[in-house]
């Protein structure tokens, strides 16, 4: 289920979440709005870790995967559910995206970066995300 | 000989249960006796009677890492540590003048900053209560120097709070206290609360809104002398004949909201937020140099691991020199691994499924820090502002003011943003230059007739961009913990991992410190066993 709007920024999710993170930052919640178009999602969110042409990088004995040109992407629930969960230095991004969101970047990362048939929708993302998102356990962040 | 029948000092009782029963019996001990239960830490280990020729691998070179290669060598082990990085120290950074920054993608930034001044990347600020740290600190002689956590003259801006204009966090932190209190005394004089309160209690109840609210006769929170010497005068008390002082003004409750003040009220209350809090003289990274005056011959720099595994012998890491490319493995008997699990999860590790599945568990958070050199300190100068922070819900998150070399002109650094969140990944998303540009403009909101006029030249470090971790701190869930967290702990064969991630104290050098204490502790005992 999405839980909120298109648009609302990220605080309104805050809300949502468990008392550890009610900060975003430390010491306060940014205003900072996510926008819904797949392209502006990789570039103000993914494009920190997998880099602006989304070839990835090496680091010490370990990368970050490229997108552009992952065959794993042609699996659907795939990125999805990473999203949704996280894995490794992977974040799971249930409390920065919406459900429309993961599916726009999904979307254009499979046909951007890709040329995967198929289209991911936010009823989809519904449905894969069966499990309620993590709720991140930590009494002591934001530093 | 009386002097022996002296009754014993709580000090050395403590000692004597600390010796006797060990260390939880003297922790239990310590929280009977009243001492702060803020800490697990009931002095260092002590370790001792390693088997001869025992040896201990220890992967990183961390503050976990280190703790654990200086303790174990003190009890006897053959210690060597392998780092990745051409320097020791992991998170525990700073850097200066000279520094080359270089990012995962090959973004290369070289710091301009002048002599003595720094940017803390990583770590920060220590509390008051994190033993462990402050012992080591202490030991190895690094000196100590408050870190300004609370400036009640520093500012708090929201872009619809105020029309967009930052304010004092003392006028809106003690309009809040004022108009709760008088919200408060309102229900309790008009009986709404008498079913909750006793009617002793709501005496005293009032009393004290009146008091901490600062609210006038008729329990209002208005403009008034009182009120001024809380948030601030019109004209501040003088001398001579003109020294009369007059008040200022009060905001309404509806606009002191708009900004949200809580937030950093409640920030402050935060055990790990309080003050008293510490900086080392001269950068965080002074504790890990520190760590490395002891440890630095056991360790081997530059040095990337890249497979490890063991057997009913001993443990083995294969590694590639970084400088020279030379191949090489490393053996001994025992490993503690403090490799971040970003890296860990994409290393061949020969470990159970239940660990490698809790290593796959811990995605890492990705935060952003700048620092701005600027000319002059023109936040003193012109602000009277001396370290502490003024918070903004733009992406930067903060800036946050040196607290060291008050009153000694430019040029400083400044703190340009401590970025979280969609903040964060947005500023981590852009090339260095971006950042800083993002970074000037979104500060300017504070100090605009000078932040870009004073500006010389700035740094910034994306966590999610440093190769060597990929990330800024392991991220649990409720799930993950009680699926994972034991998993991940234990000793597996001869092996253990230490390291923040490894710790319900996330994200602070005293996790790193506290795992890596309890992790060798556990090593030692099956090394005993053996
Ligand atoms: C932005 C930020 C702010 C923070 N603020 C604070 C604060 O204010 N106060 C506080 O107490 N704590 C703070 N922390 C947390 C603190 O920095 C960490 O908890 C602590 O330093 C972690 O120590 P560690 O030894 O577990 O890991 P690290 O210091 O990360 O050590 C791991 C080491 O492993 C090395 N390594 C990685 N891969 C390999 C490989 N393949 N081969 C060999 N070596 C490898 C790395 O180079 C590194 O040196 C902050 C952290 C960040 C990122
Ligand atoms: C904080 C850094 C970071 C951010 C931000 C990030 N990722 Fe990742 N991502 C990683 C890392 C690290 C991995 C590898 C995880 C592992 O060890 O298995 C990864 C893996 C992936 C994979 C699996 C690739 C493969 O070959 O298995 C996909 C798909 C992916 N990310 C998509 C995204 C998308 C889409 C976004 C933006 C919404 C995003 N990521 C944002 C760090 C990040």
């Amino acid at each position: 289920m999405d839980r909120r709007a298109c648009l609302l920024p990220v605080l309104a999710i805050a809300a949502f979440a468990s008392a550890g993170r009610a900060q975003d930052s430390a010491g306060g919640q940014t205003s900072v709005q996510v926008p819904d178009e797949g392209r502006a999602v990789y570039e103000q969110i993914c494009q920190a870790c997998h880099m602006a042409d989304a070839k990835g990088g090496d680091g010490a004995g370990a990368r970050i995967p490229a997108l552009a040109g992952n065959p794993r992407l042609a699996d659907k629930d795939y990125p999805v559910t990473l999203l949704l969960k996280g894995r490794g230095g992977m974040p799971w991004f249930t409390e920065i995206l919406t459900h429309r969101q993961m599916a726009a970047v999904v979307n254009y990362v499979r046909g951007h970066f890709n040329s995967f048939p198929g289209t991911v929708t936010e009823a989809y993302v519904d449905r894969v995300a069966s499990a309620p998102p993590p709720k991140p356990d930590c009494m002591t962040c934001g530093n | 000989m009386f002097d022996d029948f002296e009754a014993p000092s709580r000090r050395d009782l403590l000692l004597m249960i600390g010796r006797t029963g060990g260390a939880a019996a003297m922790y239990q001990a310590m929280t009977a006796l009243g001492h702060a239960a803020a800490t697990r830490f009931t002095g260092p280990p002590q370790l001792s009677g390693a088997r001869p020729g025992a040896s201990v691998l220890v992967l990183g070179a961390g503050l976990a890492g280190m703790l654990a290669a200086y303790e174990l060598s003190k009890a006897g082990y053959k210690v060597q540590v392998l780092e990745f990085q051409d320097r020791p120290g992991g998170r525990n950074y700073s850097v200066r003048g000279g520094d080359r920054i270089v990012e995962v993608g090959g973004a290369t930034q070289t710091v301009q900053y002048a002599p003595g001044n720094y940017l803390n990347p990583g770590p920060w600020r220590i509390p008051h209560h994190h033993r462990t740290l402050l012992h080591y600190a202490t030991q190895f002689g690094v000196e100590l120097e408050p870190f300004i956590q609370l400036n009640h003259n520093a500012f708090v801006h929201r872009h619809d709070a105020f029309g967009g204009k930052p304010q004092r966090y003392k006028e809106l932190a003690v309009d809040f206290k004022g108009h709760t209190s008088e919200l408060l005394a309102k229900a309790l004089n008009a009986g709404q609360l008498d079913s909750a309160v006793s009617k002793e209690d709501k005496e005293r109840l009032l009393v004290a809104m009146r008091e901490w609210g600062v609210l006038d006769k008729s329990d209002r929170y208005t403009s008034d002398l009182h009120v001024a010497a809380q948030r601030g005068y019109d004209k501040a008390p003088g001398g001579g004949v003109d020294g009369a002082p007059t008040s200022a003004g009060i905001n309404g409750l509806s606009d002191v909201l708009d900004s949200h003040v809580w937030t950093q009220m409640g920030f402050y209350f935060g055990s790990v937020m309080q003050t008293t809090m510490f900086q080392p003289k001269g950068g965080m990274d002074m504790i890990g140099k520190g760590f490395y005056r002891e440890v630095g011959k056991l360790v081997r720099l530059n040095t990337r691991v890249t497979k490890i595994t063991q057997d009913d012998h001993g443990v083995a890491a294969q590694w590639t020199d970084t400088k020279t490319g030379q191949a090489g493995e490393s053996r001994a008997d025992y490993m503690v691994c403090t490799i971040p699990a970003t890296i860990l999860n994409q290393i061949d590790i020969q470990v159970s499924p239940a660990k490698k599945a809790a290593i796959a568990a811990l995605p890492y958070s990705a935060q952003v820090k700048i620092g701005l050199e600027m000319k002059s300190r023109f936040w003193e100068e012109n602000y009277a502002i001396y370290g502490g922070h003024s918070f903004t819900d733009q992406a930067i998150g903060l800036i946050s003011y040196p607290n060291y070399n008050f009153f000694k002109g430019g040029p400083a650094v400044l703190l340009g943003a401590f970025a979280s969140g969609a903040g964060g990944y947005q500023l981590a998303g852009m090339t260095p230059e971006a950042r800083i540009a993002a970074a000037l403009e979104q500060g300017s909101v504070f100090h605009p007739a000078e932040y870009k006029a004073e500006y010389l030249n700035g740094a910034s470090v994306a966590w999610s961009r440093m190769p060597w971790i990929m990330g800024c701190c392991a991220t649990w869930s409720e799930e993950s913990r009680a699926t994972h967290y034991q998993n991940l702990v234990s000793l597996d064969g001869r092996i253990v991992l230490a390291g923040e991630h490894a710790s319900y104290y996330g994200c602070w050098m005293e996790g790193a410190l506290l795992s890596s204490t309890d992790a060798i502790m556990r090593l030692h005992q099956r090394a005993l066993a053996a």
